[in-house]
């Protein structure tokens, strides 16, 4: 009777998988960067015309790396909780602000001038978090993608961890959740904070 | 749940400009041979071969050469741009990997995860056509020992049921 | 009312297919004929009721009826009627009841054709076939019911997605489930094989048919969807290996070995317990790819809104389905005897080696599909396995499948001598193989895949024209050509035409992939451009209003050396209600190629578009290939022999039940 056992032994193992694959999320690609230094850039600042931040600037702090934009429609469901998280103070907050103008669907900036573009993003942006408030020490603006690329982003919201020797810690991919922020992004602040 | 959005497919954009463009069939003012609509054909002919490898992350479901996602625009002028600057095939999905991870990469390379992958089909191809001949072999020993039905068996047995004895007629 | 009319019927029909599903089976086991006759009535009134429901279904879709959620969700005013009504199996819950539809249709046809079946084998049939319908119709009321109600009503719905508005979505999935559902039926005589203990050429004989008709719907309806694919998407791609296509594609290398694997059984009695696993297998795969679907577990183009619920539902049902019979089999199998004997070189021999090649093929499939699963399930990254990666497994898979494929015919039941087959065939693969190297050349490009392509599907032609002579000739004495072509049995027929059919097909295959060329321009009125020695003139574009979306149409004039071949009308379609763009690619068929011409985006600040021009070669072989293999399916279904028997045994019910032929014990 043995090896007429075979195929139901198969069949086993195959509903074990799928039993464990029914509370996996196919569509969440798993960022490469984790662990990894965070990639380079310098990018003007939303807030003030002019000023630009490089990544190096940021070295011997441990921050949050927020990926928005305001035709960004989970943004929106995520936005409070950014806002809550800011006024702790347990973290700094930079907003990565992606695609602001080239990212709409309902407006085409391939006729643009780049100042236009960069106009035009900045009072969109800004009109957006004067609405809803401003968690952020300052949004970067990466008109072309090009950073968001490089950070492998490949859906707004995504949020990075990045620590004192800016290294790639951790990435929430889709809107940050109350839960999120207990149990994972706070825990791990806290750890990295205490690292040298 | 909420989802990070994706405008998977969606070239709203489009939508403005596609009806702006209707033509009324007017006078042609500079007819001629139609013009490539990539600047560089060859080029043009490689980033969609390198392209069609490549998983688009938004969509998912299509490679970054077929998606209009804006993602996969956005990657296609990257591959474009790399290779005008002369990058290999290999350089630049060194690059999509260093971003997206094997995820990007529709045909997955060869290693620790992925051996039973590649080795299996050709595993069990072997081990199949092993296992069966050998099942055979103990069969044709087994039928010279008495142990199968013999050939007058099975004809009863066909006979019982009516049947058309074996080999006749609709084979030859 | 009537949506709660349709989930009354789905509750009645639930209730006769318990009837169906525990009466009859439990009346065989103890021989009482009042309960196995049970099986019947019960049967033909869970169709009625599983049809009224259905009927219910339509009508809320017809009728517009927005407070359905499914009609909501799926449909729209707008919508033209036909895809009102194709609308209905557009969503999950709507499909499950079509599946369901088919099932109880496939059951029906069971119960009109198995009359001379014995009693307790039809109640057996007919009894698993309702524990089936009991699994999907509480699937259907307990998560998905298609009568759910919208309170408060929309005023219009949210409308088909527009890649699904094509004549493609009313046949497409109709004939696919009613393959993927056929194969329930062999199933199902397996799984009464097995309760029985009778697992006998029999048994075989009456499932071959069976099988047969699901294997040429499942074909028709893979075909279907691929040409569909092919003229829909805008580019011309026919198969993508998706994880739903590999879906449909399992069951049916499964279904095409099963379909081999019952012809021995029934000719020689041999591999019987093979045979058993074969068609619980083709239908455990039809089960799969429904949860692959509906779970979620996939990322697919095809995947259904998904609800973590449904996923526990259907692995549970797969787990009881496919695991009880995968139990029941490990039970019974090993008492079955081992029938006729045969040499290691027979035909025999070559149709279970092309079993095991077509059963590895599709476990191959299985692997790739699910691999990146498996991997994240373990926690050892994410993959992605695509169209490369299936292409460089499966080509060395299947050319032993299609070179063996063509010798089968030739070998002899029992036992045949290598030398002896070798020298038949020698002309045949000598023919093939030349021509297969020089025909390339004619074409100035030579690649190995196109001439391994071309060698596999002269070989199928040529030992084809070779069979088919001899069997003339063999009988050269017995009247004319044509009376002997007549005589030839249907079931001879059927198997020549599909294995033409697979060589089409492969001809197909090779030549598009060799020889394709495309080229995109951008193209203002008066414009024209060159592609493999035609010329396309783009006469302009118009506006046209459909019924639901509104479209730029271009206008293209093909010529060849200054004559017309063709006016191409490619369009860009928007659709009002989900704003979506749409492109319609034009196509122009012909015997030794298709030309295709499609849309890209209009440039802006111009009148000009960009166009793409595609030239595939033979490529409207492939379908013509798996038309062919329906074709045959059909014929050898038909085949008199299986009526002439039928009538026979239902003469001699009684001998035959007492005879329920010996099953020799080792």
């Amino acid at each position: 009777m043995g090896r007429y056992l075979i195929p139901l032994g198969i069949f086993i193992v195959l509903v074990g998988f799928l039993a464990v694959g029914l509370n996996l999320n196919p569509r969440e690609v798993p960022s490469p960067l984790i662990g990894k230094p965070a990639p380079a850039f310098s990018l003007p600042v939303l807030e003030e015309s002019g000023k630009s931040i490089a990544r190096d600037e940021l070295r011997g702090k441990v921050w949050l790396l927020n990926v928005w934009a305001s035709w960004c429609v989970s943004c929106r469901a995520e936005h409070p909780v950014l806002v809550e998280l800011a006024n702790r103070k347990a973290v700094p907050i930079y907003g990565l602000n992606y695609k602001e103008v080239r990212g709409d669907g309902s407006l085409d900036a391939r006729q643009m001038a780049p100042a236009d573009e960069l106009a035009l993003a900045r009072s969109r942006a800004s009109q957006w978090l004067n609405e809803r408030g401003n968690p952020y020490v300052a949004s970067l603006l990466d008109l072309d993608g090009r950073v968001g690329i490089d950070y492998g982003v490949y859906g707004v919201p995504e949020t990075f961890l990045i620590d004192k020797n800016g290294v790639i810690r951790y990435k929430h991919i889709g809107p940050v959740t109350p839960d999120a922020v207990r149990n994972v992004i706070l825990p791990k602040v806290k750890e990295l904070n205490a690292a040298s | 749940m909420l989802r990070p959005d994706r405008q998977c497919g969606v070239l709203r954009r489009l939508a403005l400009v596609l009806f702006a463009a209707v033509s009324l069939a007017g006078l042609p003012a500079h007819a001629g041979e139609a013009a490539p609509a990539a600047e560089d054909p060859v080029l043009e002919k490689r980033v969609t071969e390198l392209s069609e490898l490549l998983r688009c992350l938004v969509c998912q479901n299509q490679t970054i050469a077929d998606s209009h996602a804006e993602l996969a625009i956005d990657l296609k002028n990257q591959i474009r741009e790399k290779m005008r600057a002369g990058e290999s095939d290999r350089q630049i999905v060194d690059y999509m990997v260093a971003r997206y991870g094997d995820f990007v990469l529709y045909k997955p390379p060869v290693k620790a995860t992925t051996v039973v992958l590649w080795a299996g089909p050709f595993v069990l191809l072997l081990g199949g056509l092993a296992s069966l001949f050998f099942k055979l072999r103990k069969r044709v020993r087994q039928a010279q020992a008495g142990e199968v039905m013999t050939e007058e068996e099975h004809l009863r047995a066909a006979a019982l049921l009516q049947e058309d004895p074996v080999g006749k007629g609709s084979t030859r | 009312m009537i949506p709660e009319l349709g989930s009354f019927s789905l509750a009645l029909a639930l209730a006769l297919a318990l009837v169906q599903g525990i009466l009859p089976i439990a009346g065989a086991a103890r021989n009482d004929a009042r309960l196995m006759g049970v099986a019947r009535p019960a049967a033909h009134g869970q169709f009625v009721f599983v049809m009224i429901a259905f009927a219910c279904q339509i009508y809320g879709f017809v009728a517009n009826d927005f407070s359905i959620l499914n009609v909501a969700t799926n449909s729209n005013s707008a919508l033209p009627l036909q895809y009102r009504v194709a609308a209905s199996w557009g969503s999950h819950e709507g499909s499950l009841l079509l599946w369901a539809l088919m099932l109880n249709g496939w059951t029906v046809a069971v119960t009109v054709f198995s009359r001379h079946l014995p009693e307790e084998v039809a109640a057996r049939v007919v009894g698993v076939m309702g524990l089936i319908g009991v699994g999907f119709l509480a699937f259907m009321l307990i998560t998905s019911n298609p009568f759910d109600r919208l309170l408060p009503a929309v005023a219009d719905g949210r409308d088909l997605n527009p890649l699904l508005q094509d004549p493609g979505m009313v046949f497409h999935p109709p004939m696919l489930y009613m393959g993927y559902v056929g194969f329930s039926v062999a199933f199902a005589f397996s799984i009464a094989a097995l309760l029985g203990g009778q697992l006998d050429a029999a048994w075989a004989r009456w499932s071959r048919p069976w099988t047969t008709v699901a294997w040429v719907s499942l074909t028709l309806g893979i075909c279907l969807g691929s040409y569909w694919a092919y003229y829909e998407l805008g580019w011309g791609g026919w198969w993508f290996w998706d994880p739903v296509e590999n879906a449909s594609f399992m069951p049916w290398l499964i279904g095409t070995a099963l379909m081999h694997s019952l012809a021995v059984t029934e000719k020689r009695g041999t591999f019987k317990s093979w045979t058993v696993l074969l068609a619980i297998f083709a239908f455990s795969f039809s089960l799969l790819g429904t949860f692959l679907v509906r779970s979620g577990v996939l990322t697919s183009v095809h995947a259904f809104a998904t609800d973590p619920r449904r996923g526990v539902f259907i692995l549970g049902l797969l787990v009881l389905v496919i695991g009880g019979s995968l139990l029941l089999f490990a039970w019974r199998a090993p008492k079955v005897g081992l029938g006729g004997s045969f040499g290691l070189v027979s035909r025999e021999s070559a149709l279970l080696t092309n079993n095991a090649l077509l059963s590895v093929a599709a476990a191959s499939v299985m692997l790739g599909t699910l691999y990146p699963l498996f991997l994240d399930a373990l926690n050892l990254g994410k993959i992605s396995v695509g169209p490369p990666y299936f292409d460089a497994v499966f080509v060395p898979l299947m050319t032993p499948v299609v070179f063996l494929m063509a010798i089968a015919p030739f070998s002899r039941w029992k036992g045949d001598s290598l030398p002896a087959l070798a020298r038949r065939l020698r002309w045949a693969f000598g023919v093939a193989l030349v021509s297969a190297l020089l025909l390339p050349l004619t074409t100035g490009k030579w690649t190995p895949m196109v001439a391994l392509g071309l060698f596999l599907a002269l070989w199928v032609f040529v030992t084809s024209a070779q069979h088919l002579f001899q069997r003339l000739r063999g009988k050269a004495d017995e009247g004319t050509v044509l009376s002997r072509l007549r005589a030839i049995p249907g079931g001879w027929w059927g198997m020549w035409l599909a294995h033409v059919g697979i060589g089409v097909t492969v001809i197909g295959i090779t030549l598009v992939k060799g020889y394709e060329q495309n080229l995109d321009v951008k193209m203002a009125t008066g414009d024209t451009a060159h592609l493999a020695g035609y010329t396309f003139e783009f006469k302009g574009v118009t506006e046209r209003k459909g019924p639901n979306f509104v479209a730029a149409s271009a206008l293209i004039d093909v010529t060849r050396d200054g004559k017309p071949v063709a006016t191409m009308k490619p369009e860009k379609r928007m659709y009002t209600v989900q704003q979506m763009p749409m492109t319609e690619g034009a196509i122009d068929p012909g015997f030794t190629r298709d030309l295709y011409v499609s849309m890209g985006e209009p440039l802006p600040g111009t009148e000009a578009w960009i166009v793409r021009i595609f030239y595939k070669p033979f490529v409207g072989w492939i379908w013509w290939g798996a038309i062919f293999m329906g074709v045959g399916g059909l014929i050898a279904a038909a085949d008199r022999r299986y009526r002439r028997l039928a009538e026979r045994a239902a003469a001699r019910r009684p001998a035959v039940d007492a005879a329920a032929v010996p099953a020799v014990a080792r």
